[in-house]
């Protein structure tokens, strides 16, 4: 049809607005040529037309208002990458890999998208290579059908802000959202075609890591959002100009609670199962994500011994998971238990400890008393390893650490510096909200002492460090394990002859959710610390380590489990 | 600490909340304060209907936290509680009544009244309909401070009256206060409540100027109207002016019954039972011994002279005419297993002695005639009560060992 290049940037890739006029789909520039002969086919549904035309304030049907729920995510993809990129990341990440998946989504998701009356087109997504193919049939949700969304109004004194009211939508003021989109996104039947949320703004990004082999883990990435590293929450302020949010678009993109790991972990899996990728790039022992590399990383975090990472390297050899097999991620593939590397690093460390000192609440402690002997008698050399002392150590460490993120909790700052009204005649009340807060705070904040300025802690990938230098003793690095080892059969084996298995037997994942359940009722009181230990540096519920330490602890020994199925939990190495 | 690390916009504001409540606990006020402020972005996502929601949480917790800081002047409690009268309509009233009353405690009185006024000329819609009963008080409160007013002008007066100077201005405005007082009290009389500051108040003014028959409908009905709540108060006001207006025995008796009924221990019970003491009528005398053992069941009384002596002179009455010693059996019935060492105690016989001899003087009395000039308590004060030759012991001791049989009779 059209073939002239366009004026701004030379490509010849035409779409048609709703109105009829060219505009170019690589740069968004609008022409004034209108096709000449009108398709009956374009002619936008009037209703289509009703709404859109209702969203707009202006008299101008002004192309650039008009934008849609894609080219928001979009944009806060590219944000993040920006993010991750000024961490350290490979610029990789953000122009090739995650630009990448991010196309191919929207490919694959178009087709399944266009519930779309005639007419309507994708613009400004110049990635879009598949046309636009209109099914005139399609099934439109009917308007009333969307009226039945909104929830009952909140009361007069109390405003719905965004998240979970909807105000009253009366015949003028018609659907509300700044996007062209924003209400069929939110239609129940979307589900079933990945709809986009912002939690899965992560799991794009941890996939694009993944596929990397960055050394970040999903712990770290999680860590990094709420610590306000990585745009997440109040990104949309940032939206270009044209973009405008309102209504519906706002229970899109505002965010009210923290990113949850196993969602997170769980889109990421369906995602990439969903885009059709192929066997991820091998994760190798030279990789970062490789428990024997974050072993290392963890051990070191937890101020434990460097020669415990012979024995984490043991166990991996021993029960295979140090094949790359194992550990790539084979989207589609549900017969493997998907790996996480953060939790399965943490986990074969507490399989370590257990293995070494048993950790019965007695045992260890009479092996610390042993060293402590030990270590008196002899100042020579490096000190054994003395279980109590690192207890001593890390238990006031983490109550410090705990104490400051449990304030920080309860500090979380959510709100974004530019008030957001669900409609426009709200905007006087939440104007009005705002400038109380702002007052309150001031108010309350002269009076609040000497507070620290709330600075932003340096990204960094150990929360806790420990250095060599100090002379306080208080880093166990170079510690001896001497103590509590013997050998035989010329290997090094643990003086400890017993292990207790967390769980009699693994539940089946699909039927009950985890392999084991975590009650604090039963185990030991060092275990529970261990737990809390790495539960606190990935925020993870100490569950989550628990169910991977039973996993690990039936695969070391599987082979004494099968032969006699014991009620005694206890084992014999 | 929690081993949850998840974390909602929701739950973060009760955390925060919680550690509000924590500092306010132990009276950090500068911690409070600055969680306080995280806490404040709550408003705006206010869309709960819980029975408190965060703006009332913050009016409360922040007028707490500048009563009590020390820096929290009663200009930033102001702006701070002007500042809330806007964030909720619903409590608008309640807001503005409460600001009087901290004004009120800081010695404002002009400011108070202003508010008052102010608050008592707000209209919202359906919303002056639904606070009827928070601007009744804002009236009745402004009619309160009409009063004491009025109590000024009319001690300016008296002054004046003294010194022979008269002043006109003084006495119109003193008559008007007494208006405006009297109708917004008499307002807030109608509805069942606990009102004594009122009530007080209000029967002043109509006392002054002599419309005494109202003001014992008002007290009447305070006392007796039973859609009001009890309050013993109510029944006191009633005694009170009763007796200052003369009024007969009889009608004082009755005004004392229902308080009777409900405090038995307090101090007017005295007097209560020394009039029934004097009623010709058997029934009310057998009331009085009762009352006043009753008043003695309670610690507050135990070295009260008059409560003794008024229980004294009693039972004394009843062993010299011989007649209704089972009166004093009733009584001692449900008491004899506990006031022996609750009243009557070697302890407490040798420290009533020593600091109040009056009192030891009317207890070993009611000692000797309960439990026989043998118990301890009477033993030990008759003895030092004759050792040291103070007369009425000795003439005690006769006497309890003269009516020994009655003494008998009770015991048996």
């Amino acid at each position: 049809d059209f073939n002239e290049r366009c004026v701004q940037c030379s490509e010849v890739n035409w779409g048609l607005t709703d109105g009829g006029k060219f505009y170019c789909r690589s740069c968004h520039n609008v022409t004034e040529r209108t096709r000449e002969v009108v398709n009956t086919d374009f002619i936008p549904n009037a209703r289509v037309q009703t709404i859109s035309k209702s969203v707009k304030n202006q008299e101008e049907t002004d192309r650039d208002c008009e934008w849609y729920v894609c080219e928001g995510f979009q944009f806060v993809l590219k944000k993040q990458a920006e993010a991750l990129e000024a961490l350290g990341v490979c610029p990789q990440m953000k122009d090739e890999v995650l630009y990448n998946f991010w196309r191919r989504y929207l490919q694959k998701s178009k087709q399944a998208y266009c519930n779309r009356p005639p007419g309507e087109t994708v613009q400004a997504l110049s990635v879009c290579d598949s046309s636009t193919d209109v099914d005139s049939e399609a099934d439109r949700p009917s308007l009333h059908h969307y009226f039945s969304l909104s929830e009952s109004e909140g009361d007069l004194e109390t405003d719905c802000s965004f998240a979970s009211t909807a105000s009253k939508i009366s015949e003028s003021t018609s659907v509300c959202s700044g996007s062209v989109d924003g209400n069929l996104y939110l239609m129940k039947n979307q589900k079933e075609k990945l709809r986009m949320t912002m939690p899965m703004t992560l799991s794009f990004c941890y996939m694009a890591l993944l596929w990397l082999r960055e050394p970040v883990t999903l712990s770290d990435l999680l860590r990094f959002v709420v610590e306000g590293h990585i745009p997440y929450f109040n990104v949309f302020q940032h939206f270009p100009e044209k973009m405008k949010l309102c209504g519906l678009d706002l229970k899109i993109f505002c965010i009210e609670s923290w990113p949850v790991y196993e969602e997170v972990h769980n889109k990421m899996l369906e995602l990439a199962a969903f885009l059709d990728l192929p066997r991820f790039p091998d994760i190798t022992d030279s990789c970062f994500l490789h428990p024997d590399v974050l072993c290392m990383k963890y051990l070191m975090e937890a101020n434990l011994p460097d020669e415990l990472h012979n024995w984490t390297c043991r166990v991996v050899k021993k029960i295979c998971i140090g094949e790359a097999d194992f550990l790539t991620l084979v989207p589609g593939n549900k017969s493997t238990r998907n790996v996480k590397y953060d939790v399965l690093a943490a986990a074969l460390i507490v399989v370590v400890l257990k293995l070494l000192f048993l950790l019965d609440d007695h045992y260890e402690w009479l092996l610390s008393d042993f060293a402590e002997e030990r270590n008196k008698k002899n100042k020579e050399g490096s000190p054994y390893f003395e279980f109590k002392k690192w207890y001593k150590v890390i238990k006031s460490s983490l109550d410090v650490e705990q104490k400051k993120l449990d304030e920080e909790r309860a500090k979380y700052v959510w709100r974004c510096e530019k008030p957001l009204f669900y409609s426009a005649n709200m905007k006087s009340k939440v104007l009005k909200r705002r400038q109380m807060v702002v007052n309150l705070q001031n108010q309350f904040g002269k009076l609040s002492g000497s507070v620290r300025p709330a600075e932003k802690p340096n990204p960094s990938s150990f929360q806790l460090s420990w250095s060599e230098e100090n002379t306080d003793g208080t880093c166990f690095h170079g510690h001896s394990l001497k103590g509590i080892l013997q050998e035989k059969h010329g290997l090094l084996a643990a003086m400890n002859p017993d292990y207790w298995l967390g769980t009699i037997k693994l539940c089946n994942e699909k039927v009950c959710g985890h392999p084991a359940h975590y009650r604090e009722v039963d185990l030991p009181q060092s275990y529970h610390f261990v737990l809390r230990l790495f539960s606190f540096l990935l925020r993870l519920h100490p569950s989550y380590i628990h169910d991977e330490v039973c996993v690990i602890e039936h695969k070391l020994f599987n082979k004494k489990l099968c032969k006699k199925p014991k009620a005694n939990i206890r084992v014999r190495k | 600490s929690s081993h949850e690390h998840k974390l909602s916009f929701r739950k973060s504001k009760e955390v925060c909340l919680s550690y509000i409540q924590d500092a306010m606990l132990q009276k950090q006020w500068e911690r409070a304060a600055e969680f306080l402020t995280f806490y404040t972005e709550s408003v705006e996502k206010d869309f709960s209907r819980d029975y408190m929601g965060p703006s009332e949480i913050i009016w409360r917790i922040g007028t707490e936290i500048l009563c009590h800081h020390s820096q929290g002047s009663i200009k930033e409690l102001n702006s701070f509680i002007e500042l809330m009268k806007t964030s909720g309509i619903k409590r608008y009233l309640k807001v503005c009544l409460e600001h009087v009353f901290h004004l009120l405690c800081n010695g404002l009185i002009d400011e108070a009244y202003q508010n008052l006024c102010l608050a008592e000329s707000w209209r919202h819609g359906e919303q002056t309909v639904i606070q009827d009963k928070e601007m009744k008080l804002i009236q009745a409160y402004r009619g309160l401070l009409d009063y004491c007013s009025w109590a000024k002008q009319k001690n300016i007066l008296l002054e004046h009256g003294q010194d022979g100077l008269e002043d006109m201005s003084v006495e119109q405005e003193m008559h008007s206060c007494f208006r405006k007082a009297a109708v917004n009290l008499k307002e807030i009389m109608k509805i069942p409540g606990v009102w004594d500051v009122f009530v007080k108040c209000l029967v002043d003014l109509l006392e002054f100027y002599g419309d005494h028959a109202e003001a014992r409908q008002v007290l009447n009905d305070y006392a007796y109207n039973s859609k009001f709540p009890a309050n013993p108060n109510a029944h006191v006001y009633l005694y009170q002016f009763l007796k200052r207006h003369g009024e007969s025995k009889k009608s004082l008796i009755s005004a004392l019954k229902v308080l009777h009924d409900t405090v038995p221990s307090h101090e007017l019970m005295i007097d209560f039972s020394t009039m029934l003491q004097k009623s010709k009528k058997r029934k009310k005398r057998r009331l009085g011994l009762e009352v006043i053992f009753g008043v003695l069941d309670y610690a507050g009384w135990k070295e009260n002279v008059k409560a003794w002596s008024c229980l004294a002179r009693q039972m004394k009455q009843i062993v010299l005419s011989e007649k209704h010693v089972d009166w004093i059996k009733q009584e001692w019935n449900s008491r004899k297993d506990w006031w022996p060492a609750f009243h009557f105690s070697r302890y407490l016989a040798k420290r009533n002695w020593q600091e109040n001899e009056s009192l030891s003087y009317e207890k070993a009395l009611v000692a000797g005639i309960l439990l026989g000039k043998d118990c301890k308590y009477f033993k030990s004060v008759s003895h030092q009560g004759c050792k040291a030759q103070v007369k009425r012991f000795r003439i005690l001791k006769k006497f309890v060992n003269k009516h020994r049989p009655v003494y008998l009779r009770i015991a048996g």
